[in-house]
């Protein structure tokens, strides 16, 4: 058990992030309506349940953007970058995806694959300019990636009103049934593409990180980038590629969101894709590791559906935010628990 | 004998070593103690202890007798404790009077009245012969001006026990000799001296008596005149250690790496770093760059390096004219570099052994194909490594470097760059902050690579490391070479007077 709870550490400092948050949700619950506050928790944590298959294919299906925004946000992590600008990238993907998607008809059975790919290339191009910016002008890439987000949010807006404007619901044109991203049913599991697609690149994330000339690279430059420069590595084109492979991610994560037949569009607001930041805290609790990410992505997809379950409580369904708040919040102290966890570990080898 | 300091039996853990195990100390009225050993023996600890950083666990601490606790650095202020840090603590942009008072300003309405301060400093430094200006701001000063500071500041507090944490680190052979003759002053007029070191030489020339630990315990007090250097070095170390290494000063064959005209100008302060720097490096021969701190080594070492190509003259390496090549392509060149800063440019601390073993290396062929890493060769080569570089690892290739000891850190790169046979190698700093042991070793090493054919270009800041290895010796002193020596031919009151810009030498053969 000792020797378990030491190599384990990360993923124990992640699953007090998670605890603390709970709990924080529950103790707020029960302030604003007490007798019903732990059937409604209860519910919560069961969500992803529910209603059996079909719950756990929505969850899936909700958890694919999470997972690609969560290795977004921790591939740059790996080069000791932080890409804010995840939702930025992310809506760009989104508006070239739907544009390819209702207008690209000529591409026949083939579209949703190009107009995800669109997307994913729209991501890379929205973060090439923090990355040139940070590799040649030392621009923090925190505060470009941030104006790129708002950037990004209004020329956005303006590409719907522009090409594919609905009118009435104020929002962007249904993508065409050839754009719908498929699915595979497994009996009465559906499994999206767009999920499948996440499984992919956390494979592919995965090889690079551990078996390749350039995840070394990258790696060294995030952890020691002076290292990295006396090594003779070409840090400019380091950064610049962690960001692109960063924007890239996001922007496939817009493509798998909007390319969708179950009606939702670009709406015409000045608000950014939730799942664009909700990226920070899903690599955070990953521990910027692709298999811890795979694994926040599904939580936070499962958290969010009990939340939606949990409306059958006299609870209002912003329950749900605080609580997904609150573990963003303790999931930023997760270094801490680390912390905190490797000091009882010591101390214990010490007295032990 | 009356002892105004006791140290009794005292005992220190912290998670995972006994910092001082069992020590007892104590320290004489009017005499210079010397508290010996390796870094890691617990020195320090026991210092902190006595200036109320620490607690210790067990044993008992009696100033001028009496029992007493000290709780905090206040507490030693009260005692008359003081202490001078190795790395001054002082304000660069306040006066040296400020810097003096700061802390115990006298004050009339609310405002610093500092005339009765500064006739106080005046006539303390006129007692104890330490000639400051007290109207000369910090960043003005010289290191050995500042130290001074940093004494009078524990006068002006009227500290009756001086601590002095490895002074002499900073300090140029001669102004060394003043703080040696500042320190007897001091003891005369009645202060009490306890002097952190593990410079044996100093230790003859101005101590009474001295304490040495190893290893977190005390081996023993003896009196300075009544033992030896050699005996203070077994006592330290626990074994016996070769002093000087013996070697044949080798002339060296053709040049591999000639300087032209090199200068350097700093982007902040528009001063020049480098002025106009010209020498050359001979195979088979090591040659020394000695100077103290600060004096553009480093720039030097970024701008033969690679790191640094803001500056302007011609570098050329071989046959090759390197002055604008990559770092990549100088490495690939022939050139192998130990930096100065381990943690920060040498290693990445959270890798491990084996992925640290391939930094320069890890692009080649054998290491990866298309792009993925070969992992049977990399783990063989470095398996190789560690044994014939003899690197102690706990986990082997696997052991994260983080959690390595510094030894065996710079055995890991050195064992990086001279398994690479580079034709030139830059040595800059190669035995900073380790003990005698890995000194000896890291010594060895440098000169089997010369006798191999191959140059050297060892940069430091210890006099003694640069008499002993090079065969050729460059002094610097503000960003320029002021002279050029055999080692053979010179000795090190002529070194100190280079290196504190006192004098300057035919440098035509540089």
């Amino acid at each position: 058990m000792h020797k378990f709870f030491d190599k384990n550490i990360s993923l124990f400092s992640s699953i007090c992030a998670i605890i603390s948050g709970l709990i924080v949700g529950l103790i707020i619950m029960l302030f604003t309506n007490p007798s019903e506050a732990f059937s409604a928790f209860f519910t919560i944590l069961t969500g992803g349940f529910q209603e059996g298959f079909v719950s756990i294919s929505r969850m899936l299906y909700d958890a694919a953007p999470l997972i690609l925004t969560g290795l977004s946000v921790g591939f740059s992590f790996k080069t000791g970058l932080f890409n804010i600008g995840a939702p930025g990238q992310l809506i760009m993907g989104a508006i070239v995806a739907i544009i390819a998607g209702v207008h690209f008809t000529f591409l026949g059975a083939f579209q949703w694959l190009i107009a995800l790919i669109l997307a994913g290339i729209a991501g890379a191009l929205w973060a090439i300019i923090p990355g040139v910016l940070k590799a040649y002008r030392h621009v923090n890439e925190v505060v470009s990636t941030i104006m790129m987000n708002y950037i990004g949010l209004y020329l956005a807006v303006y590409l719907v009103k522009l090409v594919v404007y609905n009118r009435e619901k104020n929002e962007s044109l249904y993508v065409h049934a050839n754009a719908v991203i498929p699915s595979i049913k497994l009996g009465n599991l559906t499994i999206s593409w767009g999920f499948l697609i996440a499984l992919l690149i956390i494979v592919i994330f995965h090889i690079i990180l551990t078996r390749t000339v350039f995840g070394y690279e990258l790696k060294t430059v995030g952890f020691n980038h002076h290292a990295a420069q006396y090594a003779g590595m070409n840090a400019k084109r380091n950064i610049i590629l962690s960001l692109v492979i960063s924007g890239a991610l996001a922007g496939l994560a817009g493509g798998v969101i909007y390319l969708n037949n179950i009606g939702r569009a670009l709406e015409v607001v000045d608000v950014l894709p939730n799942e664009g930041y909700l990226g920070i805290p899903v690599a955070l609790i990953g521990l910027n590791n692709p298999i811890g990410i795979f694994f926040a992505g599904l939580f936070m997809s499962y958290i969010t559906l009990g939340g939606f379950y949990m409306q059958i409580y006299n609870f209002v369904p912003e329950i749900i935010d605080v609580i997904i708040s609150s573990i963003i919040y303790f999931s930023a102290l997760v270094m801490l628990f680390k912390a905190l966890l490797e000091k009882l570990g010591k101390r214990r080898n010490v007295h032990g | 004998m009356e002892y105004v300091v006791e140290m009794l039996n005292i005992t220190k853990a912290f998670p995972g070593i006994v910092a001082n195990d069992d020590v007892t100390f104590r320290l004489r009225k009017g005499e210079i103690h010397a508290l010996l050993g390796e870094n890691g023996a617990g020195k320090s600890t026991l210092m902190s202890i006595l200036f109320g950083l620490y607690q210790p666990d067990k044993g008992e601490i009696r100033i001028k007798g009496k029992p007493v606790k000290i709780k905090n650095p206040n507490d030693a202020n009260d005692y008359g404790i003081g202490m001078v840090h190795q790395h001054f603590k002082l304000i660069h942009n306040f006066t040296v009077a400020e810097n003096i008072i700061l802390g115990k300003e006298d004050t009339q309405w609310g405002f610093i009245t500092k005339q009765k301060a500064i006739e106080k400093i005046v006539e303390l430094s006129e007692f104890y012969k330490l000639k400051v200006d007290p109207h000369a701001y910090i960043k003005d000063i010289s290191v050995g001006m500042q130290q001074r500071v940093e004494i009078l500041k524990m006068l002006y507090r009227d500290a009756e026990i001086l601590i002095f944490d490895e002074p002499t680190a900073v300090l140029t052979p001669q102004e060394i000799q003043d703080l040696m003759t500042i320190m007897r002053n001091l003891v005369k007029e009645g202060k009490s001296i306890i002097l952190i070191t593990h410079k044996l030489k100093e230790i003859k020339q101005v101590a009474d008596r001295v304490t040495v630990l190893r290893k977190g315990k005390c081996i023993g007090t003896v009196d300075v005149d009544k033992t030896t250097e050699v005996e203070l070095a077994e006592m330290m170390v626990g074994r016996k250690v070769l002093f000087r290494i013996d070697k044949q000063i080798n002339e060296g064959t053709e040049n591999i790496l000639t300087v032209k005209n090199l200068s350097l100008v700093s982007k902040e302060h528009d001063r020049l770093l480098l002025n106009n720097i010209n020498f050359h490096v001979r195979k088979g021969e090591i040659v020394g760059i000695a100077g103290i701190e600060g004096n553009g080594q480093s720039e030097l070492v970024y701008c033969l390096t690679g790191l640094n190509h803001d500056y302007e003259g011609k570098i050329h390496f071989k046959d090759f004219d390197i002055t604008n090549r990559s770092i990549r392509e100088r490495t690939a060149l022939g050139i192998g570099h130990i930096p100065e800063d381990r943690h920060k440019f040498g290693l990445v601390l959270d890798y491990n052994l084996a992925e640290n073993l391939i930094l320069q290396t890890y692009y080649q062929k054998n290491f990866q194909n298309r792009g993925f890493f070969q992992f049977t060769f990399i783990r063989n080569f470095a398996e190789k490594l560690i044994q014939t570089f003899d690197i102690r690892a706990s986990r082997g290739i696997d052991t994260i470097v983080r959690s390595m000891s510094g030894g065996n850190q710079q055995k890991a790169i050195i064992a990086r760059e001279v398994s690479r046979s580079p034709e030139l190698l830059i040595a800059v700093q190669p035995t900073r902050g380790l003990d005698v042991g890995a000194i000896e070793y890291i010594h060895k090493e440098l000169i089997k690579h010369r006798d191999q054919g191959n140059a050297v270009l060892l940069v430091s800041l210890e006099l003694d490391e640069i008499m002993n290895l090079a065969d050729r010796i460059l002094v610097m002193y503000e960003g320029e070479i002021v002279a050029c020596l055999k080692t053979d031919e010179t000795d090190e009151n002529e070194l100190g007077l280079y290196m504190a810009g006192a004098k300057r030498g035919d440098i035509s053969n540089a």
